[in-house]
């Protein structure tokens, strides 16, 4: 197996991605293996986030690996106004691989092209965060048993949320039917109906969040509908109830339906949602450690079993 | 003799480049994305001519002085019909017409301020995604820009 960075989703075949799973499932089963003995691996947060951190640190842990870094850019070299590329390449003399996160567009892409080791990109502002995608494909594959034929419908910022378009883009290897459900605001941008429409992907868009909609589904995508969205708050406080999921809507979904949310959520998963079974949400968090460890594992080139 | 041959014997360039068929807003645009002020070599430039195919057109003759092919190029993306004259013994040896590549290296300006390209010292790399009309696509976040959004560097 060669070594290679993951910047984008894109970058991955169908192939690909379903031995990332295959390797998930592995890593799920037994996921306390040394395979990274000897390694150190940098974890550059150039902008804090503690939950996808601690999922890459406790993947390196859990392998055997050491890690260095930095958990936000205050305390980093870019504070004192050094450029990317001279943190990339210090830290590339040091370590066998590189897990980033930052704030600006394409900061991943950069970095892998100058760095000498891979580079994983664990997200690069609004751009990319293909990690975050194999999660989500994991805990789709594991509740459902396929990715294929899937009726996927996604609530919220459709907009703005990087995470459903990624999700759209590598579902489209797998035959899904979508479903668009947002106020006017914050609708699937049109590069991505387009998207669907080049590969026969049949798509609804719904402005209402009603239970005929969620009870045709077998994935529920929930996102944030954020107020800092909206140019027009007084569309804001006429929809900022309308995207919430409440358990009653769920009593006439499907047996097989799950509800995954990227998380942190604030309020469009009303509490009394936690303890249905078709809750998937925290789980789905979990499953980001395996399928990070997967990742971790493929851009170091080191194949398991 | 063609109208060409007549309006390149005015300057008459023994040898050199004649660019032609420059669309007149553009051409001070052209002469600076060829860096042409700092070239020492005689260039004479005409402005506001008429032409049959786009109206008012520029032409720029530049004495002893040839183009790499990814040099002349990038004035596609302001210039999409302009034609090189290479000029050899006051004899037109090679006329072609300039075509765009697929990648354009260090000179558009990405749009996008949260771009890193805009933020750390590198070189721009976009994508040419569609020629008619022209959109162009930013390596590095993925933003997409039409012919009238792009801001040459
Ligand atoms: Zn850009």
């Amino acid at each position: 197996m060669k070594k290679e960075s993951l910047v984008s989703i894109n970058d991955l075949s169908k192939e690909e991605i379903i031995e990332l799973l295959e390797k998930a499932k592995s890593f799920e089963q037994n996921p306390n293996r040394r395979v990274l003995e000897g390694k150190v691996i940098a974890t550059l947060f150039f902008e804090p986030s503690t939950r996808t951190r601690l999922s890459f640190e406790t993947a390196v842990n859990r392998l055997g690996g050491r890690i260095i870094g930095f958990s936000d850019a205050a305390t980093s070299s870019s504070s004192k106004g050094e450029s990317l590329k001279d943190t990339i390449m210090m830290v590339n003399n040091y370590v066998d691989l590189i897990i980033m996160r930052h704030y600006l567009e394409g900061a991943a892409q950069y970095a892998s092209e100058v760095s000498s080791v891979p580079v994983i990109n664990a997200g690069d502002g609004a751009n990319q965060h293909p990690t975050q995608t194999m999660l989500d494909l994991y805990s789709i594959y594991k509740t459902q048993g396929t990715l294929e034929n899937l009726n996927i419908t996604m609530v919220g910022d459709l907009k703005y949320g990087r995470t459903v378009h990624s999700l759209l883009q590598a579902m489209s290897h797998f035959n899904p039917t979508f479903h668009f459900v947002a106020p006017d605001e914050l609708k699937m941008p049109q590069e991505y109906k387009l998207f669907c429409e080049q590969n026969n992907i049949p798509y609804y868009e719904h402005r209402d969040f009603s239970e005929e909609v969620i009870n045709q589904a077998d994935i529920l995508y929930m996102t944030r509908v954020q107020r800092e969205r909206f140019t027009d708050l007084m569309e804001y406080e006429r929809v900022k109830n309308v995207y919430i999921l409440h358990n009653s809507m769920l009593d006439g979904s499907k047996p097989n339906l799950r509800v995954l949310h990227p998380l942190p959520r604030v309020n469009e998963i009303a509490y009394d949602v936690d303890n249905n079974p078709k809750a998937y949400y925290f789980q789905q968090a979990k499953n980001g450690l395996y399928a990070r460890q997967a990742i971790i594992c493929k851009a170091l080139g080191i194949d398991i079993e | 003799m063609t109208t060409a041959k007549k309006e390149l014997a005015v300057a008459a360039l023994e040898n050199g480049t004649v660019i032609d068929r420059i669309p007149s807003e553009q051409l001070f645009k052209v002469v600076s994305m060829l860096s042409l002020d700092t070239i020492p070599n005689s260039i004479t430039i005409g402005n506001n001519l008429s032409s049959k195919k786009i109206g008012a057109k520029g032409i720029i003759k530049i004495a002893n002085h040839f183009f790499k092919d990814e040099e002349i190029n990038k004035i596609a993306l302001i210039a999409p019909d302009a034609t090189i004259n290479v000029i050899h013994n006051y004899e037109v040896v090679e006329k072609y017409h300039i075509t765009l590549h697929d990648t354009l290296r260090g000179i558009i300006r990405c749009n996008n301020p949260k771009c890193i390209s805009n933020n750390e010292p590198m070189e721009t790399v976009f994508h040419v995604t569609r020629r008619e009309p022209l959109e162009v696509t930013c390596r590095y976040c993925h933003r997409s820009m039409k012919a009238h959004e792009i801001e040459i560097l």
